[in-house]
């Protein structure tokens, strides 16, 4: 089928894959399920959106993970996710066994946007928003690029990857807030460093997002352009429901209500109306003339990444 | 195989399945999951006079069986729709069904003459029944002469040949007298249901979880609101197509509707669970219809009224 949206090369499949292993990780769980095809046009950024409870669920709403690794394979390709429970559908997920069936539909979503030129680059992870990062590194590296990892989490346990951080980066930072690995605080307080030393001028990042909004003001601050991935609620993840929007400014200066799915999930931080994501800004390209304000309620189990 | 064709209000259908207005945007992004032109209908998203941003997030609950939206009718407005959305449609042979919301009266009658002069377009759904209008009490549909006052107003711009379907609401107290309401007002069929209007609070916060407050369920958990619906109207209005709508998931919710008396039906929510799930529902209803013996749709309709009363 061919894509209607342009959002990824080839478009998106629905199919039927197979759990392979779920291990788990800290306190992350390790999702391999074969997908075949998806993992063949997978770029680094993209996510799938997984079908959760079984045939006749009475879960209808797909949850979206970002891709950790892609392999192709001729017997159908493997696609891998990292992720926790939250909610009853990742608490189905938690009790996949190997050879149980699994509906995918991916890869979806615009992908990570690769320098042209060979530069430094940073990536950070908050918790298992680092999953995407090591298939990025990859690319990255074999552009010439030099690649930064930056872990951060609450704690230890909630640290991913931190070990095959050092396979994949010429330096690893880690953070924890309890100060249980590494430095004790958050990515942001090492970040402006670590983009000063390393001369990165790509600050690429994937978590929650009040790190993400900090991440990206200290990349401006120091001359860095960012790239995060997005958590945003979405229903379906293929760009019919409209209800993962946030405001983001377009290259026409017009702030738009723009579908994380496929316009994202991954954004220029400069672009993204950080403050103002929950809330329909003024200005908006068709907003009402009062400013529609609304506190912001935390989104259960449907965050891509965050289910 | 069963005789899927379906004439609805005049026009010819290869198969009665149509996606749900608001499920399916304008038919570009499902068209990655099976080819729009097999379908009935794509019904796009409802259109509206200006850009229109929508309501803040979060935007939607998912609920047992069911799911909230506040979405708020964010769209890109007529013209945006008529210079890029439709001509996708129809430049690859889709048959659309264009459903247009206004605020107004003559917002309608404006959207209304837009529509019906691009070319390609197979039908009009005007939606006065959308919950998600700031004001509650411009929801047309819930007043029978209001809702009539809408299609009156609509009907002289409607050519000869282009089927208008008016989208009701289940949140009334009869929806024979709004159906009733519109049919004498010039509706040539009522797409019926949408969503009923709801609200789901966070165990934890004790607030309300939509940006919106309020919003609409849809899903199966209102299908049997829905098939109800169908069935009370057709037994009051026997000669007036009704399309069903409401938490269909397989062929055989579908025929559950044609059996109420539905002459088409839409596939709405379970799309987020299964974007393929309109040409599934195809499928299904024609092996239900071969196991059930029975050669087409027409001759399926209506059958649940078969001498039983209400």
């Amino acid at each position: 089928m061919t894509s209607g949206t342009g959002a990824v090369q080839g478009g998106a499949l629905q199919v039927k894959g197979e759990v392979v292993s779920l291990k788990p990780v800290g306190d992350y769980l390790h999702l391999t399920m074969t997908a075949p095809g998806v993992a063949e046009r997978m770029r680094p950024g993209n996510f799938v959106a997984l079908s959760v409870g079984g045939e006749q669920s009475a879960m209808l709403l797909r949850r979206a993970f970002s891709i950790y690794r892609a392999q192709a394979s001729t017997r159908g390709g493997t696609v891998e996710i990292v992720f926790a429970e939250h909610g009853k559908g990742t608490r189905w997920m938690t009790r996949l066994a190997p050879k149980d069936t699994i509906d995918v539909v991916g890869p979806l979503g615009r992908p990570f946007a690769l320098p042209k030129q060979p530069v430094a680059c940073t990536l950070v992870g908050g918790g298992y928003g680092m999953a995407p990062m090591f298939s990025l590194a990859e690319r990255l590296r074999a552009r010439g690029c030099s690649v930064h990892m930056l872990i951060g989490a609450a704690s230890e346990s909630r640290l991913f990857g931190a070990l095959e951080a050092s396979r994949a980066a010429s330096s690893v930072r880690i953070t924890t807030e309890d100060g249980s690995m590494g430095h004790r605080g958050r990515v942001t307080d090492v970040l402006p460093d670590l983009i000063d030393k390393t001369g990165s001028d790509v600050v690429y990042a994937c978590g929650p997002m009040p790190m993400l909004q900090a991440v990206s003001a200290v990349a401006d601050e120091h001359g860095a352009h960012s790239q995060c991935a997005v958590e945003e609620t979405m229903a379906c993840g293929v760009g019919v429901c409209m209800t993962c929007v946030l405001p983001v400014r377009g290259d026409d200066g017009v702030i738009r209500m723009v579908r994380s799915c496929v316009e994202g999930p991954v954004f220029r931080g400069d672009r993204v109306l950080w403050d103002d994501v929950g809330t329909i800004p003024d200005g908006t390209l068709g907003a009402a003339n009062r400013g529609a304000r609304n506190e912001r309620s935390d989104a259960r189990d449907h965050g891509r990444s965050a289910p | 195989m069963a005789d899927l064709t379906t004439e609805l209000a005049g026009v010819r259908l290869p198969n009665p399945v149509m996606t749900a207005s608001g499920c399916a945007a304008a038919g570009q992004e499902l068209g990655q999951f099976f080819d729009v032109t097999e379908l009935g209908a794509i019904v796009t998203k409802s259109i509206m006079r200006f850009p229109r941003s929508g309501r803040p997030t979060p935007r939607m609950v998912e609920t047992p069986s069911g799911m909230l939206n506040s979405i708020g009718l964010q769209g890109p407005g007529i013209d945006s729709f008529l210079a890029r959305d439709l001509p996708w449609l129809v430049q690859r042979g889709a048959r659309p069904f264009v459903s247009i919301a206004g605020s107004t009266v003559d917002e309608f009658v404006e959207l209304t003459r837009r529509v019906v002069n691009s070319p390609g377009v197979s039908a009009l759904e005007v939606n006065i029944s959308c919950p998600n209008v700031e004001n509650r009490g411009l929801v047309f549909a819930c007043d029978p002469m209001q809702a009539a006052r809408v299609i009156e107003a609509v009907r002289p711009h409607v050519p000869e040949g282009l089927p208008m379907f008016a989208k009701l609401t289940p949140d009334v107290t009869s929806i024979v007298d709004v159906a009733r309401a519109v049919a004498d007002a010039g509706a040539d069929g009522a797409t019926m249901i949408n969503t009923l209007l709801g609200m789901a609070i966070d165990p934890d916060t004790l607030r309300p979880i939509l940006g919106g407050v309020t919003g609409g369920l849809s899903g199966p958990a209102i299908r049997p609101v829905a098939v109800r619906a169908v069935y009370q109207v057709h037994a009051a209005l026997p000669e007036f197509p009704v399309i069903g709508v409401g938490g269909i998931r397989t062929g055989a919710d579908a025929l559950e509707f044609v059996a109420a008396g539905a002459t088409a039906v839409q596939v709405g929510t379970v799309i987020f669970n299964d974007p393929s799930a309109p040409m599934r529902v195809v499928r299904e209803l024609d092996s239900e219809l071969d196991r059930l013996g029975i050669a087409s749709v027409e001759k399926a309709r209506g059958c649940a009224h078969g001498g039983v009363g209400q």
